[in-house]
């Protein structure tokens, strides 16, 4: 699935930290499902800082919000505040399938040392938090990264 | 009304109900399955703790345990990154086999749920449920009506074929059938959030852990509580990662625990609703009870069953229903026919009558009885024509009529005659025309001709009738009535064995074959249909050359026996045993069979009395003649002189020595000492109460004054016992075949 969106709930969460809003521009994030034969798997895409400080969400996929405490690291750093992803949610994932969406991020998002993680959970298998953790800057574009569990390879362009 | 309501998603829905019903067969033998690789180990006394720590034993990189409702033990774990799942034996803590969940058991779940369409599909299974409750309920209300009220839902089921199919298999996988779709509905409804599911939002993270080392999880007080019945699943915290917790779910809920101190440290308890949910869950998919997985599943797999017969009912009755041609609207008409019927039988005896009156130049019209108007300015006569549904209930086209003719104020000017239609195996042979008949007297309208009754769709008693009310009416009326178009087969005489020539009865028993011309060539000797299907107590339809009214005969053989075999007294004058008493072996006949699968011995092993006199004996024998597994079968036979037209008596006596027939009782009334079978039987009414006693069912056969002596006779024999006649035949225990 291609999803192309507006960030404006984490330009504005961003904003607080980074007063000038220089630029923004396009990054594409695409994550890769193993066949892990289940059903389809909630993926939570957030970021952090390197300490592994919540700085807010960039996609939940998955629709039934009693499912999200399963991503456990998510969770726990945001609180499960549904408000945080707000306009941020889609389907899940099914097995084998691929996630690609396309959002609107600040310079100042990119350029932070902060970090992209994804938690994932699938149905009646075990969840994987932290399934994915993996540095966010313009160096590491392009560059795929094994997930834990559920997620053959990560990866973000701009 | 009913029979709308049970039409109406029968058709609509009947394959999405045979698809859902179909995959969810395969589906219920899974809890089974399922339970039949589980080692047994699994069903010990155990606590979590013990479990948990001698898997942790053995699975240094165990993430999560978990256990299925149907009792098995499964491991995830990673080893050096890779991740595996294993089956594990409780008791040693190690692996029984490799796990591997199978995509198609996935696939199929999630096809019965959702047919792939996501969520409008979960709405179109939802609707394949209601329509599935909608039709068990009306059926089971039409079957209780048909067997006469609830307390002989479970009696004999009556009628075609297909009618019996439906109604025998039908009123016991009901409640199946109810069971699977009311929790099915139950689902959905949660699924659409008409109902909350009950799930929360998991228990809230605990902001402090202890920090320190991790404990044993087979020292953990916390799972010692938990009994193996109750534990879902346990996940291990991420090795390295000294804030992370335990999560331990059970049936009362999900809670987590300290890594360090093995204390609770949050707990959601599992609300009302979602444990509801969790045991209609159980209930529909039988997981975690198998054995009521299978029985569902049992009466899930007859739904095709149930659906064919249905559509094949229908089809009979849709086709059965004639186009009233020249129907003259009612206030011009000067004959009204009103028509009272259940499947559409009755309008085909309407039609003929409509067809013949308008040949004669009158303007007629035709109506069902629901439909009777106020006032009829131009009538002379009318008509009603009607069969009786159920228990002497009104038939779907008249359950409005004896209200209206109540609110009717006039006496009218016209006459009117009344046919009612019915079959005299059923307790109460026309009742409903009876009770219209009687209404029409107490509101003092006119009779043309009093009441009568045509038994079986006979269309010589119909002629009968046609040439009476043409008397009345002063013209000649010969009203043809030939049901649905019929195939014929040609059969050939075999041969033939005559009795009774010495007694003024000449009576012969008959035996038809395929004509030898119907055999020529390698393909038709090896493809063609040799005799159409029949059975003994069927009848068969003999079209004397140039007449258009068949004949029924009772057939004395069954198919697989290779021959059409039928006993048949010559009539002083009769048209059609005239002519086959003529027939010589090599003749041919154009004949057809007309299901009758009410008379005949029911299953079972229960002993079967077979009366019968003169040429009805034929079907009796057919009866004898193929029981093979030597059930005890009891014979009384009435002749005239033993010397004469004592039927089939050299197979009589075969019968008796191979044990297919277990006593041979006979009377005859041209001897020394003469008797009747009616005689027979009071006199034998010890053993008759005996049998009946047994379970035993009376078959008889004969003609129409015989078989009213035999049940006077019965009567008496009952007497003295708690039963009665009318018991016997709602459960199917008394049969009569006459003519």
């Amino acid at each position: 699935m291609k999803i192309n969106k507006m960030m404006s709930a984490l330009a504005l969460a961003a904003a607080v930290t980074v007063p000038a809003i220089a630029q923004a521009r396009p990054v594409t994030l695409t994550a890769n499902l193993k066949n892990y034969g289940g059903s389809g798997a909630y993926v939570a895409i957030y970021l952090t800082d390197a300490k592994g400080v919540y700085k807010g969400t960039l996609w939940m996929a998955g629709p039934g919000i009693s499912f999200y405490h399963y991503l456990r690291d998510w969770s726990r750093a945001s609180g499960g505040n549904l408000a945080d992803i707000n306009g941020l949610t889609g389907a899940s994932i099914g097995a084998g399938q691929t996630l690609s969406i396309t959002l609107d991020l600040s310079d100042a998002l990119i350029n932070a040392g902060y970090q992209i993680r994804l938690d994932a959970a699938v149905r009646n298998m075990p969840p994987s938090k932290s399934e994915v953790v993996v540095s966010f800057d313009p160096a590491g574009k392009g560059k795929p990264v094994k997930g834990r569990r559920y997620i053959q390879s990560f990866q973000y362009d701009m | 009304m009913l029979r709308q309501i049970h039409k109406l998603p029968g058709l609509l829905a009947g394959l999405l109900v045979v698809v859902l019903a179909t995959s969810g067969t395969i589906l219920s033998v899974i809890p089974a399955l399922d339970r039949s690789i589980v080692p047994p180990s699994s069903f010990n006394q155990m606590n979590v703790a013990e479990l948990a720590g001698r898997i942790a034993e053995n699975y240094p990189g165990a993430e999560q345990i978990k256990r299925s409702p149907s009792g098995k033990i499964t491991v995830f774990y990673f080893n050096n990154d890779t991740p595996g799942a294993d089956l594990i034996d409780p008791a040693t803590g190690t692996k029984v086999t490799e796990y591997q969940p199978s995509g198609f058991t996935r696939w199929l779940k999630l096809f019965h749920r959702s047919l792939l369409f996501d969520n409008k599909g979960r709405a179109v299974a939802g609707f394949g449920a209601l329509a599935m409750i909608i039709l068990s309920i009306s059926g089971l209300m039409m079957t209780a009506k048909r067997q006469g009220g609830w307390k002989n839902l479970f009696g004999h089921a009556r009628g075609t074929g297909t009618q019996r199919w439906h109604v025998a298999i039908g009123r016991i996988a009901v409640f199946g059938f109810l069971f699977s779709s009311i929790t099915a509905i139950y689902m959905s409804l949660v699924t659409f959030a008409y109902i909350p599911d009950g799930v929360g939002m998991g228990p809230t993270f605990p902001t402090d852990v202890n920090g320190g080392p991790t404990m044993n999880v087979g020292d953990m007080a916390v799972l010692k509580d938990v009994n193996i019945a109750d534990f879902r699943s346990l996940s291990f915290p991420y090795a390295g990662d000294l804030t992370d917790v335990f999560t331990l779910n059970t049936a009362q809920g999900t809670g987590y625990i300290d890594q360090a101190t093995g204390k609770m440290l949050s707990f959601e308890a599992n609300s009302f609703m979602k444990k509801t949910y969790e045991f209609i869950f159980m209930l529909h998919t039988g997981q975690g009870l198998w054995w009521l997985g299978l029985i569902l599943g049992a009466a899930a797999s007859v739904i095709p069953i149930m659906s064919i017969t249905g559509t094949l009912m229908w089809l009979r009755n849709r086709r059965a229903a004639p186009r009233i041609k020249k129907n003259i609207l009612a206030k011009h008409a000067n004959i009204v026919i009103l028509v009272g019927s259940e499947s559409s039988s009755t309008w085909g005896f309407a039609k003929t009558l409509h067809d013949g009156l308008t040949a004669e130049g009158l303007k007629v019209h035709t109506a069902p009885m629901n439909r009777m108007k106020p006032d009829y300015k131009a009538a002379k006569s009318m008509f009603i024509l009607t069969a009786t549904y159920g228990d002497g209930e009104a038939p779907a086209s008249a359950k409005s009529f004896m209200k209206q003719l109540a609110a009717v104020k006039t006496t009218p000017s016209f006459h009117v005659a009344v046919l009612g239609f019915g079959d005299r195996q059923f307790p109460r042979f026309c009742q409903f025309a009876q009770d219209v008949s009687a209404a029409l007297d107490a509101k003092q309208w006119k009779h043309m001709l009093p009441l009568d009754m045509i038994d079986r769709q006979s269309a010589q008693e119909f002629s009968r009738w046609g040439r009476e009310i043409g008397a009345v009416l002063g013209f000649e009326l010969e009203l043809v009535h030939t049901p649905a178009l019929r195939k014929t087969n040609k059969l050939a005489l075999i041969s033939r064995v005559d009795y009774g020539a010495e007694v003024q009865a000449p009576t012969t028993v008959f035996r038809f074959g395929v004509p030898k011309a119907a055999r020529k060539g390698l393909f038709k000797s090896i493809f063609g249909r040799r005799l159409p299907k029949f059975d003994a107590g069927d009848l068969v339809g003999v079209l004397v050359p140039g007449s258009s009214v068949p004949r029924f005969y009772s057939l004395a053989s069954s198919a697989k026996e290779g021959a059409l075999e039928i006993c048949v007294r010559k009539q002083a004058g009769g048209l059609c045993s005239g002519f086959l008493h003529d027939l010589a072996p090599g003749d041919e006949i154009e004949a057809f069979i007309q299901p009758n699968p009410d008379f005949r011995p029911a299953s079972g092993r229960a002993p079967v009395i077979l009366i019968g006199a003169g040429t009805g004996i034929g079907p009796l024998a057919g009866f004898i003649r193929s029981n093979k597994k030597c059930r005890p079968m009891h014979l009384y036979f009435g002749g005239r002189d033993p010397k004469s037209d004592f039927l089939y008596e050299p197979e009589l006596r075969d019968w008796l020595k191979d044990k297919r027939l277990g006593t041979l009782n006979t009377a005859f009334s041209r001897v020394q000492n003469r008797s009747y079978v009616q005689n027979k039987i009071i006199s034998d009414a010890e053993m008759f109460r005996d049998l009946i006693a047994q379970g035993a069912q009376i078959l008889v056969c004969g003609g129409r004054s015989m078989a009213q002596g035999v049940l006077d006779a019965i009567e008496t024999v009952l007497e003295p016992t708690d039963l009665d006649i009318l018991t016997l035949k709602t459960q199917g225990r008394y049969v009569e075949d006459t003519y």
